[in-house]
């Protein structure tokens, strides 16, 4: 039987012919399956261009002695992402009660939810691992003299980014509502109040009244897990803008590398 | 065309040169339409950011209504000893809206400072908490002494700091006395001499500036 011709196919829906080096032509269910990913990713990348930007973050020169150190900066922002996914699924049983249901709501997640006491247990150390995560990254960007020019506004970014974690760490201690979390509440609000001036206001405001009242739970809830962690994702895109754009630092360690016989001529 | 830098520049954009002016206008159309839509996104924004925020800080200068609330009978309370109380500072709440209240009867031997010397407190109410930042003090029987369990803050008889870091005396409410019954109303702070202020917070002193410096915000109204 003659083979008859193919039909006149549109030039997108015409197979490509095979790439070299993928095989003598022949393909497999594999091929197919790797042609379905490229012909996705690239139909959105005509629509927006977004390659661009992903190799402009992704494929940047490094600076020779890059190590490990480098590496924090990149951790906390994991132990942040550990946070919000946890953080999310937490408010998922958590109740902003004063009367007993804030307590009671935690300790149902604690102890009768299937991995609870896991995924709050998650949360609640991975915040003290951010921050101290925080201070480590600080810490290597200080010593290794990283905040100099032209990234003193990265700088000033990651503070904060420091103080909105405090803040973080501050209103997500009153949650669990037992002893512990009422009297550092108490404690923090007051040590806030003796700023001059302002003080006694900042401290009203922060409970929402001249007392720990009925809305003080809700409103630390409220900052907690929507107003500050919209900043510090906004923050966070910033800051990881800036260190695509500047590029990294070099270790100071690090000598700049010149060619042996330049070294020659100077001597 | 005139010169842009010159001082004395004409305000019609006729005269300036600039393209499409018309006879008579000051301001071009353009940037007229620039302003306009900055305006009204400004409103805009306004319309909806201001409300917000006013509703997030509106509770700082809003002022609660004193309540009263009957603590005990007349002769429950010694004039040379505390008997505790627990109070309600703000009510539905459950047990975070209360705290604890030392009372005794007023002592005309050892009550000779200021505050005490009136008919605001015919029964004297100590607030137990503490003046550094607000921990609850206990009164200690054996060594007649408020003390503070979290920073070492320790207070005399008259709630007078004697050590530790608390910055003024302990806060006191007022009493009455209506029937047979004791009553505690609303908080007062009083200064190293006892004498009477608008009630503060923890850690706000209110001996000289610091009355000034750490002002009474209008949720805490004194009596």
């Amino acid at each position: 039987m003659p083979k008859l011709p193919a039909p006149p196919l549109p030039a997108p829906l015409k197979t490509p012919p095979p790439r070299p080096g993928s095989g003598n032509g022949k393909k497999g269910p594999l091929d197919d399956v790797a042609q379905a990913g490229i012909t996705v990713v690239d139909w959105v990348d005509e629509r927006t261009s977004l390659s661009g930007a992903a190799r402009w973050m992704m494929f940047r020169k490094v600076p020779k002695g890059t190590n490990w150190f480098y590496t924090l900066g990149s951790a906390t922002m994991f132990a942040f992402l550990n946070q919000a996914v946890t953080g999310v699924f937490l408010a998922m049983y958590y109740r902003p009660e004063p009367a007993g249901g804030a307590y009671e709501s935690i300790r149902y997640v604690t102890n009768d939810v299937f991995l609870g006491q896991f995924v709050r247990g998650m949360h609640k150390w991975g915040s003290s691992v951010m921050v101290v995560l925080v201070f480590l990254h600080m810490a290597r960007t200080f010593f290794f003299g990283a905040y100099k020019y032209p990234r003193e506004l990265n700088w000033v970014i990651g503070v904060v980014l420091l103080i909105l974690t405090m803040a973080m760490s501050f209103t997500g201690y009153l949650l669990p509502f037992d002893q512990r979390a009422y009297w550092a509440t108490q404690v923090g609000v007051n040590i806030n109040g003796t700023g001059p001036l302002l003080g006694p206001y900042l401290s009203d405001f922060l409970l929402g009244g001249a007392e720990f009242n009925a809305t003080t739970l809700s409103r630390f809830y409220a900052i907690h897990m929507l107003l500050l962690p919209g900043l510090i994702a906004a923050l966070i895109g910033a800051h990881l803008y800036l260190v695509a754009k500047l590029g990294t630092t070099a270790p100071p360690w690090q000598k700049a590398h010149r060619r042996r016989e330049l070294r020659e001529t100077e001597i | 065309m005139p010169d842009k830098h010159s001082k004395h520049r004409s305000k019609y954009t006729l005269d300036r040169g600039m393209p499409g002016a018309f006879e008579g206008e000051t301001v071009t159309r353009r940037r007229f339409m620039t302003g306009t839509a900055h305006g009204a996104g400004a409103v805009a924004a306004g319309a909806f950011a201001l409300p917000a925020l006013g509703f997030a800080i509106g509770p700082v200068f809003k002022s609660t209504p004193h309540r009263w609330e009957v603590v005990g009978t007349v002769d429950q309370f010694p004039d040379n000893n505390y008997v505790p109380v627990v109070i309600t500072l703000v009510p539905n709440i459950g047990d975070v809206g209360k705290s604890t209240a030392y009372v005794r009867k007023f002592n005309p031997e050892i009550d000779t400072d200021a505050a005490d010397v009136d008919s605001h407190t015919p029964y004297i109410a100590i607030s137990s908490r503490c003046a550094h930042v607000g921990c609850p003090v206990r009164w200690v029987d054996a060594s007649e002494r408020f003390i503070c369990p979290c920073h070492g803050g320790v207070y005399d008889l008259l709630g007078r700091r004697v050590g530790g870091p608390p910055v003024r005396p302990l806060d006191r409410f007022y009493t009455r006395v209506s029937g047979e019954n004791v009553e505690i109303g609303p908080r007062f702070s009083v200064n190293s001499q006892l004498r009477r202020f608008s009630p503060r917070l923890p850690g706000e002193p209110v001996d000289g500036i610091g009355q000034y410096l750490y002002p009474s915000t209008p949720g805490a109204k004194k009596l």
